[in-house]
């Protein structure tokens, strides 16, 4: 792994995962913000489905009503038979909202529920393998006891019933703040199921330097370079410091451009790239990069400019 | 961005891991428009084609990742490929798509498999549920205090103790003229369902309260046929209760046992890291729970309609028991195809 790769894996939320083909990932632990940002979304939005269809479902039983009215006598038993329909569908809409809402979302090939998507995280399997039904199955029924058991026994109790009431908070509380006490942010239904929840990642393929700057109008590749560097001046720099300088390029932010500039001519002792500083930096990066590469090829890495190699 | 790989732009690219690069960069570009378009959720769009060839560019990128780290510094290609990388393998190795191919080879064979391989665990269930019972009608026969400390009032309805023969029979045999049956079945399910739910999340506190829970449910049974029993109506008693109680009391042991299962995973890991030894018990027990949740669906509808509709012990008896024996075969006797599937 390179250096900088290396550097980047010192946050503390980064993680490396081994996928089955053996390839080490680094992933990112989503934020306890983010989590909690995504429950109340999801929360939200099962209320929001829940007044919803019950509100649709009373005005239907409603126009039902009238509609009987209107046909007085013709149908008693059509119309019990109508509401206790309409009963039942309730009964079930509310179970399947309370239980499969997380299920259906998590199953499928996103992996997040809509509140997960929105704050841009989704769940994982902690080993590497495959996300199994099982695992989602698992991590989604154990919501039961941390959230949707002690929520309603708090708005039951009310702060006036003590003793009940503080049971109730406190069990809350224990399973809530459960993922503040371990490393990787796991809720209780994340040991049970060996899932954990991720950062999304997303990045965009930037050019690659050579090619950019030859995009830009100043080739170096077909009048060949106009600056050449000695090993001796190129030997002073490692890999930490030509990402670094990778970093100031794309950015192309000229107070940066020239700071650098002046720090890299001051260390070798070159002062003929004046007001040509983007050029300059460019082939001093294309030839330290290629010095460096050519190093790995042999099996040498020179981390950053305190190696020795 | 689109970036058309010419021969001149090879030539150009001054150094042999920016040729690495663009040389491999339209598959990557493949892989990612893929990738993008699943993560959209618009699988429609994508053509077979792409679809087929997912795991093996998957592999390539893979690869790449791994030749780029030793070769190339250019950190910018390396971070893109790690995210490619990582966004490839949720998708590869994200859930199935199917939910019916997920539920064929569930009821083909994975449920009844799940559940032998928790056959301790329904061992201890069971004969705690057993123990339930018989506290229950031991607590209530030296004093009929408990009953209602176990049975709150207004569910006890007329079965209070000293009630005369006459009434509990009533409470057995008349229930045909009930309206709303199907009402009180959704209900019963959706209650249940949650009962049983409970049982299994409490398995996560090494499953103690999941064997009170189990006790306590059990007790109150044992408590009703205290009751009946001492009218010498306990064989009818027993009928009322089989027609759902030997699906929904089986589902509750599952249940039970699936949280015992992840309570004894907990509290003696073995010989595995105890995350480890946790999550493969949550796996085994979420499978068996997905199956209680059908149980208990069964279950409503038998409470419901069945036990309304058979008013005689005989009939009540012969479709329990057939429901008992039919659950025992498909759990331990029916082997399905469950190596197959995984």
């Amino acid at each position: 792994m390179s250096a900088a790769a290396a550097i980047r894996h010192r946050t503390r939320k980064q993680r490396i995962l081994l996928t089955p083909e053996g390839i080490s990932l680094p992933v990112t632990v989503a934020g306890r913000g983010a989590r909690a940002g995504a429950l109340m979304l999801d929360l939200i939005f099962i209320a929001v489905l829940m007044i919803g269809s019950t509100l649709a479902l009373v005005s239907i039983a409603g126009g039902l009503g009238q509609f009987m009215r209107g046909a007085e006598g013709a149908g008693k038993g059509a119309g019990a038979q109508a509401f206790q329909f309409l009963v039942i569908v309730w009964i079930v809409i509310m179970f399947l909202f309370r239980n499969a809402y997380f299920l259906y979302f998590e199953l499928g090939p996103r992996g997040a529920t809509p509140g997960k998507r929105l704050t841009g995280i989704r769940i994982a399997a902690r080993d590497g393998g495959r996300l199994t039904a099982e695992m989602v199955i698992a991590r989604n029924l154990l919501r039961d006891i941390e959230l949707f058991l002690p929520i309603p026994l708090i708005m039951m109790a009310g702060a006036d019933n003590g003793m009940a009431w503080l049971a109730a908070t406190g069990w809350l509380a224990i399973f809530m703040l459960f993922p503040l006490f371990n490393r990787d942010g796991l809720r209780a239904g994340d040991v049970i199921a060996g899932s954990w929840v991720l950062e999304r990642p997303r990045r965009k393929l930037e050019a690659a330097m050579t090619l950019a700057r030859e995009e830009q109008g100043d080739a170096p590749g077909i009048a060949g370079p106009r600056y050449r560097f000695e090993d001796a001046e190129l030997a002073v720099y490692g890999e930490f410091e030509l990402q670094s300088l990778e970093r100031v390029l794309r950015e192309g932010r000229n107070e940066s451009i020239e700071t650098v500039y002046h720090t890299i001519a001051a260390k070798i002792g070159r002062s003929d790239g004046w007001g040509d500083e983007s050029r300059f930096l460019g082939e001093y990066y294309t030839q330290l990069r290629a010095r460096l590469e050519a190093g790995m090829r042999m099996g040498r890495r020179k981390a950053d400019k305190h190696s020795s190699r | 961005m689109n970036i058309s790989i010419t021969p001149h732009a090879v030539e150009v690219a001054a150094l042999r891991s920016d040729r690495f690069r663009i040389e491999r960069e339209a598959d990557w570009q493949r892989l990612e428009t893929i990738v993008t378009r699943m993560e959209k959720g618009r699988l429609r769009g994508i053509s077979d084609d792409d679809l087929l060839a997912l795991p093996g560019l998957y592999r390539t990128v893979a690869s790449s990742l791994s030749i780029a780290r030793e070769t190339s510094l250019d950190a910018a290609t390396l971070a893109y490929l790690e995210a490619l990388v990582q966004r490839a393998w949720f998708v590869v190795y994200g859930p199935r798509s199917s939910l019916g191919e997920w539920l064929a080879g569930f009821l083909g064979g994975g449920w009844s498999a799940a559940v032998r391989a928790i056959w301790l665990d329904i061992v201890v269930a069971l004969g705690v549920m057993v123990a339930g019972v018989a506290v229950g009608w031991l607590l209530v026969s030296h004093d009929p205090g408990w009953y209602f400390s176990l049975m709150s009032r207004e569910m006890a309805g007329p079965r209070v103790p000293g009630a005369s023969a006459e009434v509990l029979r009533g409470t057995l045999f008349r229930d045909r003229q009930q309206s709303g049956m199907s009402v009180f079945a959704a209900q019963l399910f959706s209650n249940n369902a949650q009962v049983a739910i409970l049982a299994f999340a409490l398995g996560f506190a090494l499953g103690i309260p999941t064997l009170l829970l189990l006790i306590q449910n059990l007790a109150l049974l044992g408590a009703m046929g205290w009751l009946y029993h001492g009218a010498g109506l306990l064989t009818d008693f027993a009928a009322w209760i089989c027609v759902h109680g030997t699906t929904e009391l089986f589902a509750i042991l599952l249940a039970g046992a699936a949280g015992l299962h992840i309570g004894r995973a907990i509290a003696f890991p073995g010989t595995r890291p105890v995350l480890q030894a946790t999550a493969e018990a949550g796996r085994r027990a979420a499978a068996v729970m997905a199956g209680v949740v059908l149980m208990l669906v069964v279950a409503a509808m038998l409470e419901g309609f069945a036990r309304q509709l058979v008013d005689d012990t005989f009939g009540r008896f012969a479709i329990g028991g057939f429901m008992l024996l039919a659950w025992c075969a498909y759990f331990f006797a029916y082997r399905g195809n469950a190596g197959a599937r995984r």
